[in-house]
């Protein structure tokens, strides 16, 4: 096992997490870097781990071993110092506070003036283009409008790493692609880098440089599809050859092993999620 | 007439149809048929008792009411103090909050003897010491809910923000709560006066609302005790009215207040 990489964004060195004592184990020996300006997706069955390893490197769960490295610092301290930005798949904004103030919320905490929010936060509802709604209360929004205006604030104080927990996930198909789309113009404009987790394999595709492949429990990185679509991509790169060829290459990769999500295997379910050893 | 006007009258309307409609049937029941006082005053002697006697039922309700008042603050405040320590400590939560939930079964009104026994009976501060016990439980369990039932990704959100324990209790569970505080604090206005006017009428200094009434029902005084009793409905109306106003104030950005999603 080589040292952690202190000049990628995310640098993993045999990361396990076991839960409750030890008795399950959510993920194994995971070595990962994440370069400046990359877009990963980590994409694999409900259950293997993804989101607490997203969780990991935001210090929001504490790995039971191994070495966690963001922006060239443990990842406490990288929390500590504000490093990265984080959407759920609930938009998790205060209903207390307007669109424009759930925006400057990361801003207010840093201890930024007030002039200097007015200004971002301005800049923020352009980029995710709600101009208008800024002093709506998010219950007055649709569910994509929520999630940008979660995107917004992610982003709001430029941090070096957006975590991103499938955070389309509880939306319809057609208003997925959009924000699909709009996150990865947001991506270009501010050269920001993603971890993204998703459950969708054409999401994945669509959005990353690299897919990240996890096995079920315990959760392994099984492997690791390089994404070599142009840039701009849109919706036409959703109808090109090479986008069909790579969902299948990802397709693949989880359901080698019976790691497909909707694979109808016998002995699918339960029994197969506790004793998956490849 | 602007249209919201006319929107705000013509949904009270049938409440208020219906308010002329029983005081109109009450005092046709009475006189019709012959109903003896003692019985059940028409609404036009309660009325006419109302004005007469201004001064002295004034005087009575306005005793009871602010012991009334006394206790409420009183209990609420500690009710609030203590849901925020049990909010901080799980453990004590997890000990305390099954009693809390218990005493809101038990009616705790039948101790306002005892507490006559302990503070005295002809003072105060017997009233306020059982108008603030039945204060106290609904506010501190509503006031716990409210605190500790933030979602965690909220919770992780701040962390994520670097934001200590201090912050995200001011900036997430405390707004978070005000909902189920002020479902408490509602519920705690008419604990409070029936607290204040049941505990006069185990004792009480004289002049105070629940003794009157307890005198004149002696005395054959119907007329007085029913506007007694109405006088004491009022300000029970009032002081749960102004409560739900500083709700309405202090959250004017809840769904529950402002009306439906404008999609």
């Amino acid at each position: 096992m080589s040292a952690a990489d202190t000049s990628a964004v995310v640098s993993l060195r045999g990361v396990s997490k076991s839960f409750a004592g030890g008795g399950v184990t959510a993920l194994s020996s995971i070595d990962l870097d994440v370069r400046p300006g990359e877009f990963v997706s980590l994409i694999g069955p409900s259950g293997c781990g993804k989101s607490t390893l997203l969780r990991i490197v935001g210090d929001l769960v504490e790995p039971s071993s191994g070495e966690v490295v963001v922006n060239g610092k443990s990842a406490r301290q990288a929390r500590l110092d504000r490093d990265y930005g984080i959407v759920f798949q609930d938009a998790v904004l205060y209903d207390w506070r307007t669109v424009a103030k759930n925006i400057a919320l990361p801003l207010e905490l840093a201890g930024w003036s007030g002039a200097r929010r007015a200004e971002r936060v301005r800049d923020m509802v352009e980029l995710v283009e709600l101009k208008g709604f800024e002093g709506h209360h998010p219950w007055q929004l649709s569910g994509g409008m929520q999630q940008r205006v979660s995107i917004a604030r992610a982003l709001s104080f430029d941090p070096a790493l957006l975590l991103m927990d499938e955070p389309f996930g509880a939306l319809d198909e057609m208003t997925r692609e959009r924000l699909n789309g709009e996150l990865l113009r947001i991506w270009e404009a501010s050269g920001s880098t993603i971890v993204f987790v998703t459950h969708s394999i054409s999401e994945a595709v669509f959005l990353s440089t690299r897919v990240v492949v996890m096995s079920r429990r315990p959760g392994r990185i099984a492997a690791v599809v390089d994404v070599d679509l142009q840039h701009p991509r849109n919706a036409d790169t959703r109808e090109e050859p090479r986008f069909f060829e790579l969902v299948t290459a990802v397709r693949d990769r989880l359901r080698e092993g019976g790691l497909d999500e909707d694979s109808t295997a016998p002995g699918e379910g339960e029994l197969l999620v506790v004793e998956e050893t490849p | 007439m602007s249209s919201r006007a006319g929107r705000i009258a013509a949904e009270w309307l049938p409440a208020l149809v219906l308010f002329v409609a029983g005081i109109a049937l009450w005092e046709g029941a009475v006189r019709g048929f012959g109903i003896q006082n003692f019985l059940l005053p028409a609404p036009s002697a309660i009325a006419d008792t109302l004005w007469a006697d201004r001064g002295e039922l004034w005087s009575a309700a306005f005793f009871t009411f602010r012991e009334a008042v006394a206790g409420f603050v009183l209990g609420c405040s500690a009710g609030f103090l203590a849901a925020v320590v049990l909010a901080r400590w799980r453990l004590l939560q997890a000990a305390v909050m099954p009693y809390a939930i218990a005493a809101g079964a038990i009616p705790i009104i039948a101790f306002a003897p005892i507490t006559n026994n302990w503070f005295g009976v002809t003072g105060m501060t017997s009233k306020i010491v059982i108008a603030a016990i039945l204060c106290f439980f609904p506010v501190m369990v509503n006031t716990t809910r409210g605190l500790t039932s933030v979602p965690a990704s909220a919770i992780e959100l701040m962390r994520s923000y670097a934001a200590s324990e201090a912050t995200i209790f001011r900036r997430v569970r405390l707004p978070n709560s005000l909902p189920y505080v002020f479902s408490g604090l509602k519920v705690a206005t008419v604990l409070a006066m029936i607290g204040a006017i049941v505990g006069d009428y185990f004792g009480g200094a004289p002049g105070a609302l629940g003794v009157e009434i307890r005198r004149w029902v002696g005395i054959f005084a119907f007329d007085q005790a029913w506007a007694g009793i109405v006088l004491a409905s009022l300000l029970g109306i009032l002081f749960y009215g102004s409560v739900a106003l500083v709700e309405r104030m202090t959250m004017g950005w809840h769904p529950s207040v402002r009306g439906a999603r404008a999609e």
